[in-house]
């Protein structure tokens, strides 16, 4: 291949892959000693062991990415420092929907559950090292299709089904659309490596079959990221999936699919940008990641105000806040990274702590709906303050990660590229997180304001939740005061590693 | 320090009055009255220590206060301040023996008028309008509760009207201030009363715009105006001086309609020469219609107390046709500066004189309510047997009111039209039908109250007491001695009014 | 020492989140502690900023890089203004707390987010990066909605999630304002003094000005955005009331002054009749609005709206008598209303659980509440801009600085002052004395006025006496500051 060549041989390949190994090893790890040690054991247990297994694998992951530098120039992975660092929170964030999952009662099958969580998070990984379309799609997939199978894991539920059958008719829709636009892009650039792809757009000139393969890639990561109007499936999946994986869909599914969005857009079709001033308009990808951020932000938050389901009023949000992120992709090449992983990855922190909450109320025989968090902070005093830190962060109010990390890709989107020309797009994002207040607010006055129901049985977070919503919590907060302990790394990463 | 002495002296008594336990009120009285005793002796002193040759301000204190603004602490008095402040240093002990007898919450009752007296002294003392404004307005909180706590059957409109009407006045006044504050050139700009003369007789600051000018000058007459009451702006007097207990409508009409003519004087008359001149015409033909209608008005009523108090408005109509009969250039016949003179002369013994005379009035009007009951013009008749002594000195003080030689009435109003026939000869024909009325009118209460048949149930009307013949003596001696001496007035009043004729 | 006003507001904010156990007696202590440290760190900074000798400028308190990133630093720095507005929030905040006394239910949870506005507070009026003002500004908005919709009154939900939301609104019209101008300015910085030295462009300001100031002026009352300033106020607890009029209006006026004018003098000079006007018809309008309240809170909702208008008014007259006026009118109204509120709500809606002035009349509650009723009348008078108080002396000066450059608008609002003190007599007579003739209705038993009360009443009533009669010892700090550097674009522009 040109430009890059392929690995001397599969040692070096295992050692740049190490990290996705030890979960995938782990993942079968965990379904073995469910199936031989703990069989027999009360649910609880196994539970418990196959829940400690994957924190373990996950935990050596992160030692691996974090204490043995991995490099490698080969043209389909794109090992270095930082997809390396990148999968660091990723992982965290799996440990953190393994740590709710630890008292799961929806499942019998633990080690089948936890083994399809950490094979869906093998996959993330993958496919944040992923240079080359097609590999990018196979990673995809993978998580993809670990994910159908956790949303259905909830077999009590009907809605729970219902949610999977949703999410696997629109993921496989999505996957269409997707694999359709990688073949149009092939056609035209007759390479899959996105650095190829960039020189050979470069070097000839546009067809318009392109733009179909972009705009159909596009659609299909609409999908997959629940923009608007591609978000139909998102609210019936948060909330008939089990609040774990839920969790999962919404932080580390994304996180991931951002940040691959991102590669593509800026390495592999830089030039395609377009521009979406109103003096001069050019086509490209611009106009339509504006357009569908755009909607996003708008139809999300609007939507949400009505919802009574908590569960699903996350979804809504986690509608508008893809568009927020997508807004950073506009940012410019050189600009768009910092704000929108730092954006993106605050979020993940913030809504795994919220489907946290969500999921102890949920223990307690609720259904998550508005009501029954009434006067939760009189039972719960810690776990209500965590979740008004997380409600707040989601609405932006400093010093919370949420606002920083939303005033970082509002003033990166102003900045660039042609100043203030982006303008209206952040007014319009200034204007729906102010209506997102609203909705917060709504959670917020149930759990403070409202009086208790008397007689409800009181949700009492065990210990291992409490401690994960409160190091959420503590996250959230820290990465708002001092967003440089975030942005630090990820622009010397950038700087040590052109993107 | 005296002047401030004298200002703070009651303002201080009226607050440790206040702060005694609701089960001293006989002792919060006595302290109250002795402190107004203290304070005339105080405005006596002052009297006394004035040197009454030189027109200028004595007793000067001047402290910068908020300089940014032009706020000063300037105190001074000339002979038109050391009348006000004596007479309403007069007035207070006068008027808190006629409410000794007040049932409900006396101590308050007194220590509200000790912060109207403090009031009082500083509006008549203060050379910087803010330092006077403050003091302005200080007198009509307590007015407004006096009025509204022990105020008749109709007090709550009564003192609402009262503070409604006087606080539209003030804003206008304020901001007609601000406003000339603000025409000035940053280096000019003042607030103090001799300075702002003195930029309008340079043609500076407000008056080199005429037509703001104009609007100003209309701002500060308006607050006057309704402090003095002309009329039109006079329909909240009657009511307010029939409801006030009577303690409170003596000072009312004796000192506090003061304050405005007083402002006519101090403010008006120096910052405004060419405005007044400019709008004489008209403010004539208001002071007339002062003069006249309530005199006509006063017919209509049925109610003592009101009849008296259209009377006040009437009196003050006098000093209004004074002063705007004076403001004539002197540039004209030869002998005007003269008979301005004695206009002015006039306005002020006027001030003085109508105060002692309509105070005794409502004392006599508020005896007759607390013996009968009631006010009724025809609830009354043939007093004067059952009570010669009350007759008698309650006739002297009508007299005195409408103006009898020899009595303190005359040569107030005797001045004024001396002055007024040469500079407005139309304007104080005309006035001279309120004489007529007046005289008719306050002689139908002498025979209504006091002559006729006796109804049988005031067969038992007692006499004044020695208590009351007590109160009333000091002011029936000097309704009788500056009847017969007026020169004891214009001696400390001429130089002040030498020194103001100097603006035209 | 002013930066620990922020600081012991958090500490003591998390302190009393994290005490233990529900009696209210330590909580309420901490508050008082923690509101009288930080009056003394506010008192003792303004001695300290007045020793140093150029105290008109912005004199630093702290500063430290922050999110290098992006060039925002933790800079904290106070000139005259904001030693003025520091004061007052100190002032309000011991008094809001002796006015809380009587909370019972969730005292700790109460006096933890009263502290953290007040924190938030402080912070705003000492920050001159605006991020960090901005911060501080949105973290005062969360504890204002919970404080009313936990502790609120009437319609409470509902009045905290509209002060919330046109709070929020407000503060995404400042942000994005703001981050125009960064990204404009092009300077990598948000420190006030910085960006002030930039030229914006004409056109630029025109549209960037009456964002920022209309995003700041909804918290200050600016019609027709106030509505949410009465509803607010009627559903806040009592404390709350005197704080959101006391000090969360005057951060609005604050932001609008500092941000808005000094940054976009050339938008400002475009803007300056145009909400001159919109002033003078809230000085009116709330006036008008306030005369024909049947609800006691109302009214004194609605005179906050007509006297923020002063202030804003001020702000437009650009001159230095007018600014001045302005700035003595936040501290002013800060006092005055909060002096008012706590009558209403603490000293007679607490006790007669009523605020229907029809109801209260008969009631004839100055001989009930003696104290009450004094109070009242001083802070009426105070309010009515009597002379001797310390809102003659702000309004004063406004509309001299009105007469200078909107002589339309002082007439105007002179004639608002006359509908303030007819609303102000109107609401005083009724709330205290019966109408004549009427024999005393039948009252429910009304415990006497308590110790905080009568000390918290007396510290504000010597407030506003003291500046009233000595203005002097506010107008230091203003006037100098005025003149300061940072303000000349101010008077470039404004000069005609």
């Amino acid at each position: 291949m040109e430009g890059g060549r392929a690995l001397n041989n599969y040692l070096e390949c295992l050692n740049a892959l190490a990290p996705e190994v030890i979960i995938v090893v782990t993942a079968l790890a965990a379904l073995l000693i469910d199936l031989t040690v703990a069989r027999g054991k009360p649910l609880e247990q196994r539970t418990k062991l196959a829940g400690l297994v994957s924190c373990l694998g996950c935990a050596v992951a992160i030692l691996r990415l974090a204490m043995i530098p991995a490099q490698t120039d080969a043209s389909m992975l794109s090992v270095n420092p930082f997809t390396q660092w990148l999968k660091i929170p990723l992982l965290l964030l799996t440990i953190f929907a393994v740590v709710l999952s630890w008292r799961a009662r929806f499942t019998p099958h633990a080690g089948e559950y936890f083994a399809l969580l950490l094979l869906a998070s093998a996959g993330v990984m993958l496919l944040v090292s992923s240079d080359n379309l097609l590999l990018i799609f196979i990673a995809l997939e993978l998580l993809s299709i670990s994910l159908y199978a956790l949303a259905a894991f909830d077999k009590q539920s009907p809605a729970s089904s219902e949610a999977a059958l949703k999410y696997l008719l629109f993921g496989g829709v999505s996957a269409a659309f997707t694999l359709f636009g990688i073949s149009l892009i092939y056609g035209v650039a007759g390479r899959l490596d996105l650095g190829m792809i960039a020189a050979r757009l470069r070097s000839q000139p546009i067809e318009p079959a392109f733009y179909a393969g972009l705009v159909m890639t596009l659609m299909g990561f609409g999908f997959k990221l629940a923009a608007a109007p591609f978000h139909l499936w998102a609210p019936d999946v948060y909330e008939g999936a089990p609040a774990p994986v839920a969790s999962f869909i919404a932080s580390v599914s994304k996180v991931a699919s951002f940040f691959v969005l991102a590669r593509i857009l800026l390495a592999g079709f830089v030039d395609e940008h377009g521009t979406i001033s109103t003096a001069h308009y050019a086509p490209g990808w611009g106009p339509v990641v504006a357009a569908i951020a755009a909607i996003s932000m708008v139809v999300g938050n609007v939507a949400a105000i009505v919802q009574t389901n908590v569960k699903r009023l996350l979804a809504y949000s986690a509608i508008a806040h893809t568009g927020y992120a997508l807004l950073a992709l506009l940012a410019g090449p050189s600009h768009a990274l910092p704000p929108l992983l730092f954006y993106v990855i605050t979020y993940a922190f913030t809504v795994v702590g919220a489907f946290a909450v969500v999921s102890v109320v949920e223990a307690s025989g609720k259904r998550g709906s508005l009501a029954d968090f009434a006067g939760l902070s009189r039972r719960a005093p810690v776990m209500s303050f965590c979740m008004l830190v997380f409600m707040l962060s989601l609405a932006g109010i400093p010093p919370l990660s949420g606002f920083f990390g939303k005033f970082y890709v509002f003033t990166a989107v102003v900045n660039a590229p042609a100043k203030l020309s982006l303008l209206w797009l952040v007014v319009l994002g200034v204007a729906a997180s102010a209506v997102s207040l609203y909705y917060y607010l709504q959670v917020l006055k149930q759990i403070y304001a409202a009086a208790p129901e008397p007689s409800a049985p009181w949700p009492r977070p065990d210990a291992s939740a409490q401690t994960a919503i409160v190091l959420l919590a503590l996250i959230v907060i820290v990465l708002g005061c001092f967003p440089d302990l975030l942005l630090g790394k990820i622009s010397q990463l950038l700087a040590s590693q052109p993107f | 320090m005296i002047l401030t002495a004298l200002t703070f002296l009651p303002l201080a008594a009226g607050v440790l009055v206040a702060l005694l336990g609701r089960d001293r009120q006989a002792f919060g009285r006595n302290i109250a009255f002795a402190a107004s005793l203290l304070a005339l002796a105080l405005a006596a002193a002052v009297w006394a220590m004035f040197d009454h040759g030189t027109g200028g301000l004595q007793f000067v204190e001047n402290h910068p206060w908020v300089p940014a603004l032009g706020m000063e602490y300037n105190l001074g008095v000339d002979g038109l301040s050391v009348l006000m402040i004596l007479l309403s240093a007069l007035i207070v002990p006068f008027a808190l023996l006629a409410s000794w007898k007040i049932e409900k919450d006396p101590k308050l009752f007194f220590s509200l008028t000790l912060f109207l007296e403090s009031g009082l002294f500083g509006v008549f003392t203060a050379q910087n309008f803010l330092h006077w404004f403050l003091f302005w307005e200080l007198s009509l909180i307590p007015a407004f509760f006096l009025i509204r706590i022990w105020g008749g059957p109709r007090r709550t409109s009564a003192a609402a009207q009262f503070f409604i009407y006087t606080m539209v006045g003030s804003i206008a006044m304020l901001a007609a201030f601000l406003a000339m504050y603000a025409l000035a050139d940053a280096s000019q700009r003042t607030f103090d009363f001799a300075r702002l003369a003195e930029l309008a007789r340079g043609a500076h600051g407000h008056a080199s715009h005429p037509a703001l000018a104009t609007v100003i000058f209309f701002g500060v007459f308006l607050g006057l105006a309704v402090k003095v009451p002309l009329v039109p702006f006079h329909t909240w007097q009657p009511a307010a001086y029939a409801e006030a207990p009577t303690g409170t409508t003596m000072i009312l009409t004796a000192a506090m309609s003061k304050m405005g003519v007083y402002g006519f004087l101090r403010v008006l008359w120096p910052i405004f020469p060419e405005q007044i001149q400019q709008w004489r015409g008209p403010l004539l033909v208001l002071a007339a219609a002062t003069i006249v209608l309530p005199a006509a008005a006063a017919f209509a009523q049925k109610d003592l107390k009101r009849m008296v108090a259209y009377s006040s408005i009437n009196h003050l109509g006098y000093c209004l046709l004074g002063i705007f009969a004076a403001a004539r250039l002197a540039g004209g016949a030869p002998g005007w500066a003269n008979e301005q003179a004695a206009a002015l002369n006039g306005v002020i013994v006027q001030m003085f004189n109508h105060g002692l005379t309509a105070a005794a009035l409502f004392y006599f009007v508020g005896l007759i309510e607390q013996r009968g009951g009631g006010r009724g013009l025809d609830d009354f008749g043939g007093l004067r047997r059952p009570a010669p002594v009350f007759c008698g000195l309650m006739g002297i003080a009508l007299f005195a009111s409408l103006g009898l030689p020899g009595l303190n009435g005359f040569p107030g109003e005797f001045l004024i039209f001396k002055g007024a026939l040469h500079l407005a000869a139309e304007t104080a024909v005309i006035s001279t039908l309120g004489l007529l009325l007046t005289a008719i009118f306050l002689l139908t209460i002498l025979q209504r109250v006091f002559s006729g048949p006796l109804p049988a149930k005031w067969s038992g009307w007692p006499d004044l007491t020695l208590g009351e013949r007590c109160i009333v003596a000091p002011v029936m001696a000097l309704i009788f001695a500056l009847g017969l001496f007026p020169q004891l007035l214009t001696g400390v009043a001429n130089p002040a009014v030498m020194q103001m004729l100097r603006f035209f | 020492m002013l930066a620990w006003t922020i600081y012991i507001s958090f500490i003591a904010a998390a302190v009393l989140m994290l005490m233990p156990g529900d009696n209210p007696r330590p909580a309420r202590w901490t508050a008082l502690l923690a509101a009288l440290a930080g009056l003394a760190c506010a008192v003792l900074g303004m001695i300290e900023c007045k020793q140093q000798a150029g105290f008109g400028a912005l004199a630093d308190v702290a500063n430290a890089p922050w999110i290098a990133e992006l060039g925002i630093r933790y800079h904290l720095a106070a000139d005259g203004i904001s030693l003025v507005l520091v004061l007052l929030t100190g002032l309000a905040a011991v008094a809001g707390v002796l006015f809380s006394w009587n909370i019972e239910t969730r005292t700790r949870e109460f006096f933890a987010l009263y502290l953290a506005l007040i924190g938030g507070v402080y912070g705003v009026f000492l920050s001159v990066d605006l991020f960090l003002l901005f911060v501080f500004y949105e973290i005062a908005i969360i504890p204002k909605y919970f404080l009313i919709a936990i502790w609120g009154s009437t319609r409470r939900e509902y009045g905290a999630m509209k002060l919330a939301l046109y709070s929020f609104v407000g503060s995404a019209m400042v942000l994005v304002g703001l981050i125009a101008a960064y990204v404009v300015a092009g300077a990598k910085t948000f420190d006030l003094a910085e960006l002030a030295k930039f030229p914006f462009p004409a056109a630029f300001q025109n549209w960037a000005f009456i964002v920022v100031f209309v995003g700041f002026a909804i918290l200050a009352g600016l019609w027709p955005f106030h509505t949410w300033a009465p509803t607010g106020h009627v559903a806040a607890p009592t404390a709350a009331s005197m704080l959101l009029a006391g000090v969360v209006m005057k951060l609005g006026a604050y932001g609008a002054l500092r941000v808005a004018m000094t940054l976009f003098p050339i938008g400002l000079h475009t803007w300056q009749n145009t909400i001159a006007v919109l002033a003078v018809v809230g000085i009116v309008y709330g006036a008008l609005v306030a005369l024909v309240q049947q609800d006691f809170k109302f009214v004194i909702g609605y005179s906050s709206v007509s006297h923020m208008g002063f202030v804003l008014l001020g702000l437009m007259t650009l001159t230095q008598i007018g600014l001045t006026g302005a700035v003595l009118q936040m501290f002013s109204h800060g006092i005055i209303a909060g002096l008012l509120f706590a009558v209403v709500g603490r000293m007679v809606y607490d006790r007669t659980h009523t605020r229907d002035l029809a109801k209260l009349q008969p009631m004839n509650l100055n001989h009930v509440l003696p104290f009450a009723a004094v109070t009242f009348v001083v802070g009426c008078a105070a309010s009515m801009g009597l002379p001797g108080f310390s809102g003659f002396v702000a309004e004063l000066q406004v509309l001299a600085g009105a007469w200078q450059t909107l002589p339309a608008a002082a007439v105007l609002a002179a004639v608002g002052i006359i509908a303030g003190i007819a609303y102000t007599l109107r609401v005083l007579l009724k709330a205290f004395y019966a109408e004549d003739g009427v024999v005393a209705a039948p009252h429910p038993h009304c415990p006497p006025i308590s110790l905080p009360e009568r000390a918290g009443a007396l510290l504000l009533l010597s407030a506003t006496l003291v500046i009233g009669l000595w203005p002097q010892l506010l107008m230091q700090f203003i006037t100098p500051s005025l003149n300061s550097p940072l303000m000349q674009p101010l008077w470039k522009a404004g000069a005609p």
